[in-house]
């Protein structure tokens, strides 16, 4: 198996914050943390472009290799994860990432910064799978229940695609193909190609 | 002369001990390897009972890598529509 990685397609993302709202409810995601958000471009103007971002699971991670305590580990499926109990919330993760992924909750007087949190690709952390430990600490573990992540599921156009690098590649690779391109046109046609037969009916339907 | 030389092989032998001592630096880098690293060991997806969890869908066999990921490649399929609709 490849990586497991993230892709989206900006010709899709119609910024519905979809995606967003499934991850916050999939593992309890506290007010304060968004381990994942849609990000636009022009907004407003013709054309605006929106994109998804969580971690990317990094196949060298910059998290990983400034943590002070060594608390981030890679799984074989190339899940960047990390131990909570481990981390000291010193931020370093944050200031590495280029996709600001690293959050922290922050409760209590003074700003008091708490340990990092972030996106898990759904696969929960080190604690024994689909425990109430885990489900508290990390979110939900839908890789050990044969699932791939939430927000991708969800996501109602497809512009965000999860899971097996190669699989996620091979969908994008035929959609791609399908569309056709240009960079002036967007709409229907760029995000979901051209029907086969544009002269067809649509069938009548029937009042019951 | 011979204090000279003296003092040469001297100064060698400090700069052969430097040279070794420099050998012994150990590197600034933490290297983390795959699945190993100072926390608490993870289990594998692929190591659940496929039963044991209320909503599981997917099929594989308990610790059998290979069928694990056949079943979320399967289920990647999901998000292509192309597959599904058209």
């Amino acid at each position: 198996m490849a990586r497991m990685k993230f892709l989206c397609d900006a010709e899709r993302c119609i910024e519905c914050n979809g995606c967003v709202t499934a991850c916050k409810q999939e593992n309890e995601v506290p007010w304060g943390v968004n381990r994942r958000r849609v990000v636009t471009l022009n907004d407003g103007v013709p054309g605006e472009k929106s994109i998804s971002v969580a971690c990317m699971h990094c196949s060298d991670a910059p998290c990983m290799a400034v943590c002070p305590v060594d608390c981030f580990y890679k799984t074989e499926e190339g899940v960047v994860l990390h131990d909570k109990d481990m981390c000291i919330g010193c931020g370093y993760c944050f200031y590495a990432c280029p996709f600001g992924a690293p959050q922290f909750p922050q409760a209590g007087a003074f700003g008091v910064r708490g340990k990092m949190d972030k996106c898990t690709f759904c696969a929960g952390g080190p604690e024994k799978d689909n425990s109430k430990e885990e489900f508290a600490k990390y979110g939900s573990n839908r890789l050990a229940e044969g699932k791939l992540p939430a927000c991708a599921e969800m996501c109602s156009t497809k512009a965000l695609l999860g899971g097996d690098g190669d699989v996620v590649a091979e969908i994008f690779r035929t959609r791609a193909m399908k569309r056709g391109k240009g960079a002036e046109v967007w709409g229907w046609g760029t995000a979901y190609g051209k029907p086969d037969n544009p002269q067809q009916q649509a069938p009548k339907g029937e009042k019951s | 002369m011979s204090s000279v030389r003296r003092l040469l092989v001297a100064l060698a032998a400090i700069a052969a001990l430097g040279g070794l001592a420099g050998c012994g630096e150990k590197d600034q880098i933490v290297l983390y390897q795959q699945g190993k690293y100072q926390g608490k060991p993870d289990t594998k997806p692929a190591d659940n009972d496929p039963g044991g969890s209320l909503y599981t869908t997917s099929k594989w066999t308990k610790g059998d890598k290979a069928s694990w990921e056949a079943a979320i490649k399967s289920r990647n399929q999901n998000q292509n529509e192309y597959t599904r609709a058209n």
